[in-house]
């Protein structure tokens, strides 16, 4: 099964692209979904992020990598726009999102999963994926009061599209359960159903295999290439998991104390001098 | 409880029992076998229902503590008075059904008003600094209609601020309040309240906007990432609650022959929270209960009336440490497991600890 | 001159709420919680010496520091009673707790005191009134020793908490308590002696209400409280000299309030200073901005 996953990589050929990135070469001469110029951002005079440069083409599995404090969580929070940039700009499907808050970039087609797992824990499963459909199937307060026609008919089709989703992960079964008292790997798959129910074009996913088994992690890679291949959308993920990352991510990005010190596919970041050492630290270092 | 089935049958279960509450109450009026006491407390009793439900859409569906709900019950009861006496005296309406629902729509109306001016300000505040900041718009609120007159002069109104002054019928006399209002509120229409109460409250929570203010209350974050409007829908809850005591305060204003600003102290805001917290935050069929029972029970055990507010402080601190304390609420889950082993002749001790958290 | 002899009552009313302000910013900044009771604190204290002096005759230099005593050993019951157990409870939990500590003093305060108003005795300060501009402007002895006591509680406790051990823990919880935790600092005996710091300043700002407002009820100390929590937020929640300025600030604001815009109105005036400083800037005037980690 892995097999399969790591060959759809290895035929994968990326070209380079402005701003010294690199995409996929099936994704040239499409709207790139996210572009990051010179992004960078304080905490009290420390920079966290620094000159931060990265395009994502439409269908690219992307990957960003980095030791622990490396700023990865933080160029998720700088895209999504939970912070506010000190430098630079973030640009999705082509929009500058200056000045925009977390709701409209959300709008603009951005959807998340978080580190420390952010679930409605007392709702449902279902009603979960239903908060994600928020703005996909509309009604207004009064109607909902007032049980108008449209009422019945959007609740059926939030209905229908929540079991559609969830069934991506075989979850249907459990729509009624509470979200809290799921196990830990389900509830991170219920984060990433709930984040695909905002028909996003961009998938940000932090750390999708934290805490799950090699099956798991197996089994959620099949699933993150078989919803880019359906959904036609480009994810973009935090993992420490090398298995993950070298086998399913195209483009890989690698970050340290705040800046991106490689660039590349899984097997040049591999062979990468600089990232070896950022993560096994100096041959000197090691010896002595 | 949070299935579908559940739900539907939680609805019919509150429904039901308000319902059949209402026709029992009313039979007994109507056979005559109801006390003088219990006679007069009806009113009152849907008013601060329908404001406990109005609160605990505030507390347990949007999750803010709101500590000024008194000052939007205030704002209802006085403008239904005014707006009541003005059909009466400026338009000759005779008809006290007519200028009662009349009054209600103003009074929520008013309150709404009232609502989306403190809640722009209110609502971008969090946690205890929004609690302490309604608390201080509840005290303003007090603070203005002490010095707030209105009178009524052929058919139209007069307004006088710290002026007592004014031509014509006087409806509002500033810290004297409202004087010989005409008692319009009868039973049938406060029962009709709280009906409407719980349709608004119970069909907002299972709708689209209902689970968009959940979702902001269990986590914030995570539903800005998923595109919904903090503000709007924080806004949507304060000012729904806000009309809602509203429509109470002009059925409670219309229930007394005479009503002072000063009756709706902080004092009022802290008995409401108290009917919210003992029937279960975000329990709507709860705060029914705890409202009605809370209304009755100082009425019938008025010997105890001096100890009413000590025992209303004894239930908010050990309702709340019974609660959230994770070794309290295990031994209570233990207990009460035990309760139900007892009655149902089975094991209790096999849910035990199940609250730690 | 009208005007000097307000400011000074604002000075000196401020100077009171700045007491009590103490209280609950020092309790804030390191148990992270509104102790709604702070208030109803100062309204025991007020009690405790209005009986040492009226019914126990406990000499007026002796009813202040038994005050203290009393309300010393009330703020770390309520906190060891209420509050601890509530640590890792919802805020919401912990306010709602709060409340009804507020309303279990007021009321035992009802059935032991009753709801007749006491005359709080003037005995307690004797100092003259100071007579300035040849006896055009009187300064009451109250307000000169309300103002001094005020300076020298601030100087004490700035001092306190730069350089004793104790001090340096209640800044490390304020910080993190859990890292504060792991160096080792017992954080339950360091909110305790908070509370009791707060609670002992709370007797002494009874004391001294008292002796300026001397009508005595279940009730006197519930508005000053919520007042002076104000003046805390004014100031910047967890800072010290916050609380000062903040207090005299808003004691000035309320006395010239209530003598050239309205006395029906004075309240409002108050409550409507505490909602623009939370909209324009909500960590007060001395206080440091806070970041949500996400």
């Amino acid at each position: 099964m892995s097999e399969n996953s790591v060959k759809r990589h290895s035929t994968t050929k990326m070209v380079p692209v402005p701003s010294r990135s690199i995409v996929p070469e099936r994704d040239l001469g499409r709207q790139p979904v996210l572009e990051c110029h010179h992004l960078g951002i304080e905490f009290g005079g420390l920079k966290a992020v620094d000159d931060f440069n990265l395009t994502i083409g439409r269908t690219e599995i992307a990957g960003l990598i980095g030791p622990n404090g490396a700023g990865k969580t933080t160029v998720f929070n700088l895209i999504t726009k939970v912070y506010q940039p000190t430098t630079g700009t973030v640009m999705i499907n082509g929009r500058d999102t200056s000045g925009m808050n977390i709701v409209q970039a959300s709008k603009l087609g951005i959807a998340r999963t978080f580190q420390n797992i952010r679930l409605f824990s007392n709702m449902t499963v279902e009603e979960n994926v239903r908060i994600g459909l928020h703005n996909q199937i509309r009604y207004g307060m009064f109607t909902g009061i007032c049980r108008l026609p449209a009422y019945w008919t959007k609740e059926k089709k939030q209905h229908q599209r929540s079991l559609e989703l969830l069934s991506l992960f075989g979850m249907q079964d459990m729509a009624d359960v509470q979200a809290g008292s799921l196990p830990y790997g389900a509830q991170r798959r219920l984060e990433i159903v709930r984040a695909l129910a905002t028909n996003p074009s961009l998938l940000l996913l932090d750390e999708p295999a934290a805490g799950m088994n090699p099956h798991e992690t197996e089994e959620l890679m099949e699933t993150i290439i078989r919803i880019r291949d359906q959904f036609q959308i480009a994810v973009m993920l935090i993992e420490h998991d090398m298995s993950l990352v070298m086998g399913i991510c195209e483009g890989i990005c690698v970050l340290n104390y705040g800046r991106v010190i490689a660039k590349g596919t899984a097997d040049e970041i591999q062979q990468n001098p600089v990232v070896i050492e950022a993560y096994l630290g100096r041959r000197k270092e090691a010896d002595a | 409880m949070r299935t579908k089935k559940g739900k539907l049958i939680y609805n019919l279960i509150t429904f039901g029992l308000v319902t059949a509450a209402f026709l029992i109450c009313n039979s007994m009026l109507q056979s005559g076998s109801m006390s003088r006491t219990l006679k007069g407390q009806l009113v009152p009793i849907c008013a601060w229902i329908v404001m406990a439900i109005s609160l605990n859409l505030v507390i347990g569906i949007s999750g803010e503590l709101s500590l000024g709900h008194a000052g939007f019950m205030s704002v209802g009861a006085f403008t239904g008075i005014v707006v009541s006496g003005w059909l009466l005296n400026g338009f000759q309406v005779e008809n006290d059904a007519l200028r009662l629902v009349i009054a209600m729509v103003a009074g929520g109306v008013a309150a709404g008003v009232a609502g989306v001016i403190i809640g722009i300000p209110v609502l971008r505040l969090r946690g205890d600094y929004l609690a302490i900041v309604t608390l201080a718009f509840g005290e303003i609120i007090r603070n203005v209609m002490n010095c707030v007159y209105v009178s009524v002069e052929g058919s139209s109104l007069r307004l006088g601020f710290i002026n007592p002054n004014l031509p014509g019928t006087l409806l509002l006399n500033g810290p004297n309040g409202a004087v010989k209002v005409q008692r319009i509120s009868t039973f049938l229409a406060g029962f009709l309240l709280v009906i409407f109460t719980l349709v608004v409250v119970l069909n907002l929570i299972n709708s689209r906007s209902g689970r968009a203010i959940m979702a902001i209350r269990d986590n914030r974050i995570a539903a800005e990432s998923m595109g919904i409007n903090v503000t709007k829908y924080k806004m949507m809850a304060f000012v729904l609650s806000a009309v809602l005591a509203g429509m109470a305060g002009a059925l409670y204003g219309l229930n007394m022959n005479t009503l002072v600003p000063a009756k709706f102290k902080f004092d009022q805001s802290i008995n409401v929270l108290v009917f919210v917290v003992l029937g279960g935050i975000g329990n709507i069929l709860g705060s029914v209960i705890s409202a009605t029972l809370l209304t009755v029970l100082p009425e019938v055990l008025r010997a105890f009336s001096q100890f009413r507010m000590l025992v209303y402080a004894i239930v908010l601190i050990v309702v709340m440490l019974a609660t959230n304390n994770p070794l309290l609420r295990s031994w209570f889950n233990q207990l009460t497991a035990k309760v139900k082993g007892r009655i149902t002749g089975r094991d209790g001790q096999t849910t035990k600890g199940g609250g730690a958290a | 001159m009208m005007f000097l002899s307000n400011l000074l009552g604002g000075i000196s009313l401020g100077s009171i709420y700045a007491i009590i302000a103490l209280g609950y910013t020092m309790v804030y900044g390191i148990a992270k919680m509104l102790n709604f009771a702070h208030g109803d604190v100062i309204m025991v204290g007020a009690y405790i010496a209005f009986c040492a002096l009226q019914y126990w005759n406990i000499p007026p230099l002796l009813a202040v520091p038994l005050a203290m005593l009393v309300c010393t050993a009330l703020g770390v019951t309520i906190e060891g009673l209420a509050y601890r157990p509530l640590r890792q409870a919802t805020s919401l939990a912990v306010l709602i707790t709060a409340i009804g500590m507020s309303y279990l003093l007021q009321n035992l305060a009802l059935l032991i005191w009753g709801a007749n108003p006491k005359n709080f005795p003037s005995a307690l300060i004797t100092l003259p009134a100071l007579s300035l501009f040849g006896g055009e402007l009187k300064v009451p002895g109250t307000t000169i020793v309300t103002i001094l006591a005020n300076i020298v509680i601030m100087i004490v406790l700035t001092t306190f908490t730069a350089k004793t051990k104790l001090g340096k823990a209640m800044r490390c919880v304020s910080e993190d308590r859990g890292a504060a935790e792991l160096m080792g600092i017992n954080v339950n005996r360091t909110i305790s002696a908070t509370f009791a710091i707060g609670s002992a300043l709370a007797a002494i700002a009874g004391v001294l209400l008292c002796s300026a407002y001397p009508t005595l009820m279940p009730t006197t100390g519930s508005m000053p409280g919520i007042k002076a929590f104000t003046a805390a937020v004014f100031g910047g929640i967890g800072s010290i000299p916050g609380a000062m300025v903040g207090g005299i600030l808003l004691g000035i604001i309320e006395i010239l309030g209530k003598a050239y815009i309205s006395t029906e109105l004075g309240d409002a005036i108050v409550f409507a200073v505490l909602i623009l400083v939370l909209l324009v800037r909500p960590t007060g005037l001395l206080g440091k901005p806070v970041h949500e980690k996400v």
